[in-house]
């Protein structure tokens, strides 16, 4: 008995040392400022800095290779804490949403061909440039809701995506895996949105769509400096942001929404959104 | 997959003939156990309901099948509960789950329910007016007289014959190795079953078995015994074959079959346990993953050491 | 005899019942054609003509860009009406030549006959490549560049594809029967291009009068005859050479670096054409085929001639269709509509209706592993098409992915209709995007 508690009392002592003695020995030095730039990152590892995941962003920005303001899950809150982390001025981080350029769901508008294959949009993109007529509307596959790292985007029954501004963190991640660019990043305090992204002419928009852009610029007399209308398609003048609400009335197809009343089909996806929750 | 389900109709009917109503309640209290849980696991989940891709029904007559005629009913469910709820929905459902749910079950209940799990009855054909007594099974009976004397029992209680028919005690539904064979038959007719595992997996029991049987015959009984007796037949032609749990290639296929077989003659002779099938096809079924990912099938145009 | 065969494939029922009796018809000639410029792999050629000019029939319309592509041909007279996007067989619009026929349907007064005797091998190939001719069994690989292996690939033995293993086409067969001369002059020509050692001409045992027609063709020629075992994919090019010669074209390889090459019989023919007569490559058999056509029938049709117009040659529709696909049913390109026209590649138009088609969602994978029994390259679709669909590009390679032929033996076995092949293509094409990035 006794014999036992000495043996292994023996080889324990023995391991502690040496395991001492390799933790002194063979220690990486790590920036105290590295770790607690990794307190404070959210820890998605989303990718949106562009850096390998927090730990990746945390060692660039200790290393000097990254702005403080590169996390756009973080928002304000995460620069104003690396700004003292770091002992740098806080710069606004640009805020900003996504938004799904489209209303054009599968009751609104006309599909070429009834897809049956993998439920993925840059997948249906490559049979015959997808299975909807307009070639800049929402697919409804999904592929934005998956790649999504905060749950934020949900897909309606009738195939369309749908962002959820209370959630969404601005980190991208959907509007590089839409094949159609139909997701666009627009400032936090824009509510108006022109949501179509068709460059067709209006005669055709009309033939495959209920609820497309036609150019027919009357947005752009009620607000001339809200709109600017490009190859057929209208879109906000997000600096005249607050002018464009007027022109909401106008649309002769209703495609201009304001988010702050709610999303246009009615769903209770899309609460009145104001301020980013995290924003203060 | 209703293939399967038809497949195993015979061995139904064996058992009910030779057990009688408590081989009967045993089935249907397994397979609609396992219905509901399926039900209830999947409404839980948020997911449709897919009773009617047979899945859980098989899963439950092979529970059954792998549980004493005279199981009460609280374990039977309890198995059956196990079997869906923990050897297969927590993976993900139907095509998921890296283990044969019915298997996990049945193991489970055999480490939990030792006394309940051991109790075999001795069969009664219907009509005999016998009642069901309480025995061992073939093996449990060879087991016990090697343990306590080194040596093959001198008589064994039945025959080969009976053996075949299932004229023996045992789990409902590996008594009968002809039943079970019909049924395989059907399903390789259908199609849904391949030879490889079923013959790496009997072949390597018997060539192992009878290799040691000609070492010592007075000690290791013949092969011929350990293929009818026992859970062999039922497990290389129905649980070793459950396609999600084993590997895809044609190599990997006979691989797991020969591991299976040394497993189950491993535990058999030199184990604790008298019956060691479920327990090898688990193992197996464990190192599926690995099987697949180094046996994979040689690509067209690949030079054999590359890739 | 044992047939000779692959490892692998599957037993789809051929249907070739509808048009394998039916002899080839001339298609009338209809009054506007579209001719892509897009029609084979490779770079597209570029118009060389201008709207409101009248053009002859063989004369070049489109110029070849780069060694890998080919010339496109006026396949009538008339005048060039319009240089536009029109619908393509392979989904997108893309840039046409519209021709509206002057109905005399005069040939070009430049094309000039030769006798193959005062050719070199190298005039053979120009003659072939001037007259636009690529494979023309689906895959419409420019012919010339097949026919210019490198010279340390010494092609040896030199195989003829008459297989036709996909379901319901007919076209090949029925040129075999009908034109062996013009397909065994065009394998002459090819023989002493590559000066093969070993010529065979590989034929499904379904096609019997085919076999026994060539048979007394080739009897005390060097040209053997073989007969395959009916299964697809056996005339994809890998699994042919496998079955007619017993090795395996190396992952990531071509059949020249095993001393092969494969060529289709109507290719064949249409390299007689070109060398021969100097006629460039305006014509092909096609079958229109399928239970929602009124007659089916193997025509003989100009490229650019609109799929509304071969419905309106077989007497129209039976009902709506639920599927046009133009090719066969396992690699065909699946049409919106019959707006697109008949390009060099296409080997049949083929109009399914609704209740052909397979309906079943999909269901979760069971591992039952009939694809990896199926895959004729011996690949684990289910594994690659689950990476795949994970976007886990380096693990779908690992599993080699890029090896798949798309044959879609896998997505036809699947008991729960998972789209497979579908999975491995866009699987492969998000593998190759990161090749191009990173390099």
């Amino acid at each position: 008995m006794l014999a036992a508690i000495l043996s292994l009392g023996c080889i324990g002592m023995v391991a502690a040392v040496a395991l001492g003695i390799a933790a002194k020995k063979f220690a990486v030095e790590v920036d105290p400022r590295e770790l607690a730039a990794m307190e404070v990152l959210p820890g998605a590892n989303c990718g949106a800095c562009g850096f390998p995941g927090c730990a990746g962003y945390a060692k660039a920005l200790v290393a000097g290779t990254a702005d403080i303001n590169q996390c756009p899950p973080g928002g304000a809150e995460v620069v104003a804490k690396l700004a003292r982390i770091l002992g740098v001025e806080a710069s606004a981080s640009a805020s900003e949403f996504a938004v799904v350029l489209c209303q054009g769901d599968n009751s609104k508008a006309q599909l070429k061909y009834h897809y049956l294959g993998l439920e993925d949009c840059t997948a249906a993109q490559r049979i015959a440039d997808g299975p909807k007529v307009c070639p800049g509307g929402c697919l409804g596959l999904g592929s934005c809701q998956r790649a999504c790292p905060f749950d934020a985007i949900e897909m309606t029954a009738t195939g369309l995506a749908v962002i959820n501004r209370e959630k969404c963190t601005g980190c991208r991640k959907c509007v590089a895996v839409c094949p159609r660019q139909v997701i666009r990043m627009a400032p936090s305090e824009a509510t108006v949105h022109v949501l179509c992204n068709s460059h067709d002419k209006g005669a055709v928009v009309r033939k495959y769509c209920q609820v497309g852009c036609i150019a027919c610029h009357l947005c752009q007399k009620a607000a001339p400096d809200a709109y600017k209308i490009e190859n057929f398609l209208a879109t906000v003048v997000y600096e005249h942001h607050n002018e464009a609400a007027v022109a909401i009335t106008k649309c002769p197809t209703k495609c201009i929404r304001d988010f702050s009343e709610g999303y246009p089909d009615g769903s209770a996806l899309l609460p009145a959104v104001a301020d980013k929750p995290h924003a203060a | 997959m209703h293939a399967v389900l038809y497949s195993l109709l015979p061995a139904c009917g064996v058992a009910v003939y030779f057990f009688g109503p408590s081989a009967l309640s045993v089935l249907l209290i397994a397979t609609l156990g396992c219905l509901a849980t399926e039900a209830v696991c999947q409404r839980l989940m948020g997911q449709p309901v897919t009773l009617a891709d047979g899945s859980a029904a098989i899963t439950g007559v092979l529970l059954a099948f792998n549980l004493p005629p005279s199981s009460p009913w609280w374990l039977t469910l309890l198995g059956a509960v196990i079997a869906i709820a923990i050897g297969k929905q927590v993976y993900g459902g139907l095509g998921s789950n890296p283990f044969n749910p019915a298997l996990v079950a049945r193991v489970v209940l055999l480490i939990s329910f030792p006394v309940q799990m051991t109790t075999w009855s001795a069969p009664a054909p219907l009509g005999s007016g016998l009642d069901l007594v309480t025995t061992a099974t073939p093996l449990a009976e060879w087991k016990n007289a090697v343990m306590l004397t080194g040596q093959l029992p001198d008589e064994m209680q039945g025959s080969m014959a009976n053996y075949f028919l299932g004229n023996m005690p045992g789990c409902l539904g590996e008594v009968s190795a002809l039943a079970l064979l019909l049924g395989a038959a059907y399903l390789f007719y259908r199609r849904v079953l391949t030879w490889h595992i079923p013959t790496a997996f009997v072949g390597t029991v018997v060539l192992l078995s009878g290799l040691f049987w000609l070492i010592n015959p007075a000690k290791y009984p013949n092969p011929v015994f350990h293929l009818l007796t026992g859970g062999l037949i039922l497990g290389a032609f129905y649980m070793a074959t459950d396609m999600v749990t084993t590997p895809v290639s044609t190599k990997g296929m006979l691989l797991f079959g020969i591991g299976c077989g040394l497993l189950t003659v491993l535990i058999r002779l030199f184990g604790g346990y008298p019956e060691g099938v479920s327990f090898a096809i688990l193992l197996m079924n464990a190192a599926t993953p690995l099987i697949d990912r180094y046996l994979r099938p040689h690509t067209f145009g690949v030079l054999a050491g590359k890739a | 005899m044992k047939l000779k065969t692959f490892a692998g494939g599957i037993h789809p029922p051929d249907n070739k019942q509808w048009s394998s009796h039916k002899a080839i018809e001339d298609c009338p000639l209809p009054a506007e054609f579209v001719v892509p410029l897009a029609q084979h792999i490779g770079a597209p050629s570029v118009a060389c003509v201008e709207i409101g000019q009248h053009v002859a029939k063989g004369q070049e319309i489109g110029t070849a860009k780069g060694f890998v592509s080919v010339p496109v041909h006026a396949p009538t007279s008339g005048e060039v009406i319009a240089i536009e996007y029109r619908s393509h067989p392979w989904g997108p619009s893309l840039p046409a030549i519209v021709i509206k026929s002057d109905g005399d349907d005069r040939w070009s007064t430049e094309l000039q006959p030769a006798d193959p005797a005062d050719l070199s091998a190298n005039d053979m190939i120009e003659r072939v490549r001037q007259a636009g001719v690529v494979g023309m069994g689906g895959a419409a690989f420019p012919a010339h560049v097949k026919m210019s292996p490198p010279p340390e690939k010494k092609v040896r033995t030199l195989i003829f594809n008459g297989v036709e293993c996909e379901p319901y086409l007919t076209a090949d067969h029925r040129m075999m029967l009908e034109e062996p001369e013009r397909i065994l002059q065009g394998m002459a020509l090819l023989q002493s291009v590559f000066g093969a050692e070993r010529v065979v001409i590989g034929i499904e045992a379904n096609k019997s009068d085919a076999i026994a027609l060539f048979e007394k063709h080739c009897l005390g020629t060097a040209v053997e005859v073989v007969a395959l075992k009916v299964k697809y994919p056996q005339g994809a090019e890998k699994q042919l050479i496998a079955a007619v010669t017993g090795k395996e074209v190396p992952s990531g390889g071509l059949p020249m670096d095993i001393g092969v090459a494969v060529h289709n019989v109507s290719t064949a023919a249409a390299v007689t054409d070109a060398v021969i007569h100097g006629r460039p490559l305006i014509e092909r058999i096609c079958t229109v085929t399928g239970p929602a056509i009124r007659e089916p029938k193997n025509l003989r049709i100009r490229i650019g001639t609109l799929l509304s117009h071969l419905v309106e040659v077989c007497g129209g529709l039976v009902e709506q269709p639920g599927k046009i696909v133009l090719g066969g049913p396992m690699m065909g390109f699946t049409q919106l509509g019959f707006n697109a026209p008949a390009t060099k590649g296409t080997s049949g138009l083929l109009l399914l209706r609704t209740q052909d088609i397979d309906p079943r969602p999909e269901g979760p994978c069971i591992r039952c592993a009939r694809c990896v029994q199926a895959c004729p390259i011996r690949i684990m679709p289910t594994t690659i098409a689950a990476y795949a669909r994970r976007n886990l590009l380096a693990e779908a390679a690992e599993y080699c992915a890029m090896d798949c032929i798309e044959c879609g033996s896998c997505s036809y076995v699947c008991p729960a209709a998972i789209p497979l092949v579908q999975s491995i293509r866009y699987g492969k094409a998000a593998i190759l995007a990161e090749k191009r990035k990173s390099s």
